[in-house]
């Protein structure tokens, strides 16, 4: 076990050691600044003091990451409310889902970027502009796979409501959603990894903050070693949220753990 | 009361060729009769009870419980099925007070008698389990205390026990027994077990295969209560001799 932890660093820190090496050499520093000064640039950012001296991103860190988080979280949870009902009533009614379905599978294949122009038309240079692109970007997902979950149901399952008198309603509440559930958790983490790169996107050309906003403008005035910060905080925002949905989905989720044991 | 009548009852499952799962199928239990169905697989059983359940639509005749066509499955009709059914996610009890909590009762109306039906079924100690958590034989009795729970006069169960080992199986036919003559609900019960038949059944129905129809009925003559040891006298080895030659066509 030690030897495997153990040999699990040995590629990161060759790669870190290369990476400090090679951002070492002159002129480097506006492509590939090294490590050191990433992590003494992110530093800056994260704990200076704001408005002292030339450095325009010192002390803005923690803001510009809640401008991404909200406007994930905000989208995200706008596409879920939509998304679930809908991909559980187009997996579950041969009605929705010849009224809906096609719909769905014809705006699914647009990438989330292309909707970009569109969106700062409706929006213009505003929250709603990259929440949309998030909204979308997460719905798909989840609505995709609310339906497979919805389709998937055991037929015998079904039946055994109906058998004790269950109503449509209480049908699609208590049998068809927790049935889905495993489903729909996998489209929310699916749609999460989506929703990032669409808040990145977004604030790259549709909004004034935000760490895409930053990413965009530190590689305009040349300052790569925040470009590189910033990227390794969008990394990190979106590998804690979706640490965060697997934690609750293993809380809802219980009996199904059990059964993969 | 819920005297079941089927009369020249046909389903066809439309395809090239159609499959004739039932022909003319014809036949009456009354009130508080143990039935069995017997035949090999393909031969319908499942079927004509999914159609008594009201899970599939017949393709002609007449279909009566209690002198009413049936037209939707309900709680009247409890369906026991061979792999239990139960809802993964929740716990035994959940699952056996899922009927009364979905038709609206209130708590107060349902949870002495679904106790009660959880304590006849041996469940007690299993209550906040799942049913993952459980074995094949104890799912089961969750499937049917869970209709016991609903108060159905009349219980269709497909094969119940047919994936259980030969011991768990003795002893859930015995705990249905001991269920049945306190209860006394309709049973039908679809098996392709002879032994199984004989054992619980008051009449036993021999069904033949493609097309699915009723060849024979044999009046199960034997005691009730039934015990185990019945199934090695004389008498039952020779309604299993005539029931396998029924089979066999001679």
């Amino acid at each position: 076990m030690k030897q495997r932890n153990i040999l699990s660093i040995v590629v990161p820190i060759v790669l870190l050691a290369i990476w400090q090496i090679v951002g070492s050499r002159p002129g480097m520093q506006a492509m590939l600044p090294s490590p050191s000064l990433v992590l003494s640039a992110w530093y800056e950012w994260i704990f200076g003091q704001a408005g002292m001296g030339l450095d325009v991103y010192k002390g803005t860190w923690l803001a510009n990451v809640q401008y991404s988080a909200s406007r994930v979280a905000v989208g995200f949870v706008m596409a879920m409310v939509v998304a679930i009902p809908l991909g559980l009533m187009i997996g579950w009614s041969r009605i929705t889902a010849v009224m809906l379905d096609p719909m769905v599978q014809m705006f699914r294949p647009i990438p989330i970027t292309a909707w970009l122009p569109f969106s700062i038309a409706a929006f213009g240079i505003t929250n709603m502009g990259s929440i949309s692109l998030i909204f979308l970007g997460g719905f798909f997902a989840i609505v995709v796979n609310a339906t497979q979950g919805a389709r998937d149901v055991d037929k015998n399952l079904v039946r055994a409501a109906l058998m004790m008198g269950a109503s449509p309603w209480t049908l699609l509440l208590r049998v068809i959603l927790p049935a889905a559930l495993p489903n729909i958790f996998t489209g929310m983490r699916l749609g999460l990894g989506i929703a990032w790169t669409a808040v990145v996107a977004a604030e790259m050309v549709a909004v004034k903050s935000g760490l895409g906003y930053v990413l965009w403008d530190a590689y305009y005035v040349g300052r790569m070693d925040i470009v590189f910060a910033d990227m390794a905080s969008i990394g990190m925002m979106g590998f804690l949220s979706d640490r965060l949905i697997i934690w609750i989905e293993r809380r809802v989720l219980t009996w199904r753990l059990l059964q993969n044991h | 009361m819920s005297h079941i009548h089927i009369d020249q009852v046909f389903k066809t499952y439309p395809g090239n060729p159609p499959v004739r799962a039932l022909e003319n199928i014809g036949l009456d239990i009354a009130p508080g009769e143990f039935v069995a169905l017997l035949g090999p697989s393909g031969c319908g059983k499942s079927t004509l009870l999914n159609a008594i359940a009201s899970f599939e639509k017949i393709t002609s005749g007449t279909l009566t419980v209690g002198g009413q066509a049936m037209e939707a499955p309900g709680p009247d009709r409890g369906v026991v099925f061979q792999e239990a059914a139960l809802f993964p996610w929740l716990t035994v009890w959940e699952n056996i007070i899922f009927g009364p909590k979905a038709q609206g009762l209130k708590p107060a109306d349902y949870e002495e008698h679904a106790g009660e039906m959880l304590a006849i079924m041996g469940l007690n100690d299993f209550k906040h389990h799942l049913p993952i958590q459980l074995s094949g034989g104890m799912r089961q009795r969750v499937g049917i205390a869970r209709v016991l729970t609903l108060g159905s006069k009349i219980l269709l169960m497909d094969e119940p026990f047919g994936a259980l080992d030969a011991q768990t199986r003795l002893s859930m036919q015995e705990l249905l027994l001991s269920v049945w003559d306190r209860l006394k609900p309709t049973v039908i019960f679809v098996t392709h077990d002879i032994d199984e038949a004989l054992f619980l059944a008051d009449k036993v129905y021999v069904m033949s295969a493609r097309p699915g129809r009723i060849e024979s009925m044999l009046q199960v003559n034997l005691p009730r209560p039934r015990t185990i040891e019945m199934t090695a006298t004389t008498a039952f080895n020779e309604m299993k001799l005539e029931i396998l030659h029924k089979i066999r066509g001679h």
